[in-house]
């Protein structure tokens, strides 16, 4: 059996579920969304990361209904919603805030948008027992909002959202408040019910973590632009900016000049420094200033310096940070730069084999590293 | 100690300026009409010791409450005061929830403005007012003139000196005491729950019916309990704006005591008033209760 990709945003005959086009919000003068344009696809898992206040909401509610376009357009399925009025949307929305109606009952709030259609009391009751069963809050059903907790309240959220099985699920930051284990519970859950209903999600995080783990496109966002677009690894392995590299995970960047042949690039970022040996695509102009990223697990760390590294460097062990799995030691080279290194912790940590201030080396292969010019 | 005297004042507070003036009209109710000063009889004579108290005890009947059975006038002057003040609380529901909408929807810049303008009446006496809308309604008042000048009416309308006279004063009166809660109730509402009524297939409307309505519930039933508690006593209304033929226990009491100089009988109607508003304040006592808790 075959397994084909599922990556519709690389055929060019695939007909996206949701485009925005061109799509400008501002609220008086204040710009929030800038000239975007995206395309989501049927069956998506799409998640928005950027920092706080760079406009993931404000998509959300644009794509809900609740905030109308300043100039472009948004297309569901083909066609344009701007004058669709948000009952009329076959788009679910879980909200920030929750939202959840105080005067009903856990039970009741679910069953809220299913009692709006035409389904039969039995089908709504279903429902709502199968929702209760999913969020696990089966024991709440007959409580009020405000008899429950926070990470509770949040679940009901998303069981309301979800019991319609919308065309297109919009999670605002859905996973907040809940705890690391019930979060991961939930995150597979919520790919799971992705993969049965086929729903379309798109999905609000700060956490970088859950937006790898569940998406299977990401959008980096700053300040109402779209930075990046891509699948997680493209993101984290490839990304486009100093931004991006920076915004996703851990990382170090170093800055230099650039000289290309071909296909490598050398890099001089020191005096008395070996220049860093690289690879890009891109034509860079010679001199050209450019950063180097590279991600700390891909620096390895050895006491003696590599016979065939392309890249080695020397410097002493500041700090070690022991995270249970991995280490992160930081190393001070001769510059005066802070490199980070990784190395996953396979023997006790009495056995470990550096310790402050031993001098090391941190070598990486050609390929290993971004060139970044911006 | 401190807590006993902080649970003592409200008790204080009930006792002298309830149950004390309560046990006397009480006590009124129960006497029978004298020629003198004060006009009833018995009083208690506390100089002729225990057998003064005994004498007192025994010049005490229900003779008032029984007489107040005998005469039609009475329970159609509380049936009819009922009625009005029933009606007039529907319409001040009915003006006053829109108001209360509005303001609690208004920018928030505006919001203590407009409720000054709510409360801004309040600043001139209550009688005053009540003299204007005799000015205001009259055959001859602003409001007939400006309809005639209109041409909407050929002919002045008799208003004044009728029940919808008293229901204008009324409605006009109290509605303040309708918008500040109804207010209350809708400015802490969270916008976001319509927005996620309406995501989830609600009409405007729906939404109004299935969120606001039932958020602003304890609002509008303080506001519908303040309206209707003192309408239904109303006297200076039904006397200045009202007809002959307008009939509330409020202007009855008023000519027991002061036409009729019938101390006893007027105490017994007043008795008779409170035990019917009993029901509704417990009520009204009710529902501040549950809202308390529900915000819990
Ligand atoms: N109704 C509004 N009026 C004016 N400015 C607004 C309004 N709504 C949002 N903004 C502004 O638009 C920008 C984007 O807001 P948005 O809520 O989309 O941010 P966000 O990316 O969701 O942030 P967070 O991660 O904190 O939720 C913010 O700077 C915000 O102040
Ligand atoms: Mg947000």
């Amino acid at each position: 059996m075959t397994q084909t990709v599922f990556a519709p945003w690389n055929d060019p005959d695939a007909k996206p579920l949701i485009e925005f086009k061109g799509v400008t919000k501002a609220f008086g003068d204040f710009v929030a969304i800038d000239d975007l344009s995206l395309d989501i696809f049927e069956q998506e898992f799409f998640a928005l990361l950027g920092p706080s206040g760079c406009g993931k909401t404000t998509m959300m509610r644009m794509l809900a209904g609740f905030e109308s376009v300043t100039s472009g357009s948004i297309l569901l399925a083909g066609k344009d919603i701007g004058p669709v009025p948000p009952n009329k949307r076959a788009v679910n929305m879980m909200f920030q805030s929750y939202a959840l109606f105080p005067h009903l009952t856990i039970w009741d709030n679910i069953a809220f948008g299913l009692r709006r259609g035409n389904a039969s009391k039995d089908e709504i009751a279903n429902r709502v027992e199968d929702m209760l069963r999913l969020t696990r809050l089966t024991k709440f059903a007959r409580r009020k909002p405000h008899q429950i907790s926070g990470g509770q309240r949040q679940r009901v959220a998303l069981a309301r959202s979800l019991a319609k099985a919308p065309k297109l699920l919009l999670l605002d930051e859905p996973l907040g408040a809940l705890d690391k284990k019930l979060r991961q519970d939930t995150q597979f859950e919520l790919m799971d019910i992705q993969e049965k209903t086929g729903t379309t999600f798109v999905i609000v995080t700060h956490d970088q973590e859950e937006a790898m783990t569940v998406a299977s496109r990401v959008a980096v966002m700053d300040e109402g632009k779209l930075i990046q677009v891509s699948t997680p690894d493209v993101i984290y392995e490839a990304p486009n900016s100093v931004y991006v590299a920076d915004f996703i995970g851990d990382v170090n960047i170093i800055e230099g000049a650039a000289a290309q042949e071909g296909e490598s690039v050398s890099i001089s970022w020191a005096e008395g420094q070996p220049p860093i040996r690289a690879r890009s695509t891109r034509s860079l102009t010679p001199g050209q200033k450019v950063h180097f990223a590279i991600r700390p697990e891909k620096l390895s760390i050895t006491a003696e310096r590599p016979a065939e590294a392309a890249n080695a460097v020397t410097g002493k062990v500041l700090d070690i940070a022991y995270l249970g799995n991995i280490s992160t030691y930081h190393v001070e080279l001769p510059s005066g730069d802070v490199l980070k290194a990784q190395s996953a912790n396979t023997r006790r940590i009495a056995r470990r084999s550096f310790t402050w201030e031993d001098t090391v080396w941190l070598s990486w292969t050609e390929t290993a590293g971004v060139v970044l010019e911006q | 100690m401190r807590r006993l005297i902080l649970i003592a004042v409200p008790y204080l507070w009930l006792l002298a300026l309830f149950l004390v003036p309560f046990l006397i009209v009480l006590k009124i109710s129960l006497s029978d009409i004298a020629l003198s000063i004060p006009p009833y009889t018995p009083q208690l004579d506390l100089s002729e010791g225990w057998a003064g108290f005994r004498a007192f005890l025994s010049g005490l009947d229900f003779e008032n409450f029984a007489f107040l059975t005998t005469d039609d006038l009475y329970w159609k002057a509380y049936l009819s005061s009922l009625q009005i003040a029933l009606l007039s609380t529907v319409m001040t529901l009915l003006c006053g929830f829109p108001i209360a909408y509005g303001i609690a929807r208004a920018p928030h810049e505006w919001r203590p403005t407009l409720l000054m303008l709510v409360i801004l009446p309040f600043w001139t006496s209550f009688l005053i007012r009540v003299y204007a809308w005799m000015g205001i309604l009259n055959t001859e008042g602003l409001l007939n003139q400006f309809l005639l000048f209109l041409g909407v009416i050929s002919e002045p309308l008799t208003i004044l000196n009728t029940n919808t006279a008293v229901y204008i004063g009324i409605v006009y009166t109290y509605l303040p005491f309708m918008i500040l809660p109804i207010y209350a109730a809708l400015e802490k509402m969270d916008e976001s729950l319509l927005e996620a009524a309406e995501d989830l297939g609600c009409s405007r409307v729906s939404a109004f019916w299935l969120v606001t309505v039932p958020l602003s519930k304890s609002g509008i039933v303080a506001g519908c309990f303040l309206v209707f508690i003192p309408a239904l006593g109303e006297f200076v209304i039904p006397s200045l704006l009202g007809g002959s033929q307008t009939l509330m226990i409020g202007k009855v009491l008023w000519e027991e005591f002061f036409s009729n100089r019938d101390w006893p009988v007027a105490s017994a109607v007043a008795i008779v008033l409170l035990l019917i508003l009993i029901v509704p304040i417990i009520l009204f006592q009710r529902n501040q209760q549950l809202q308390r808790e529900a915000e819990g």
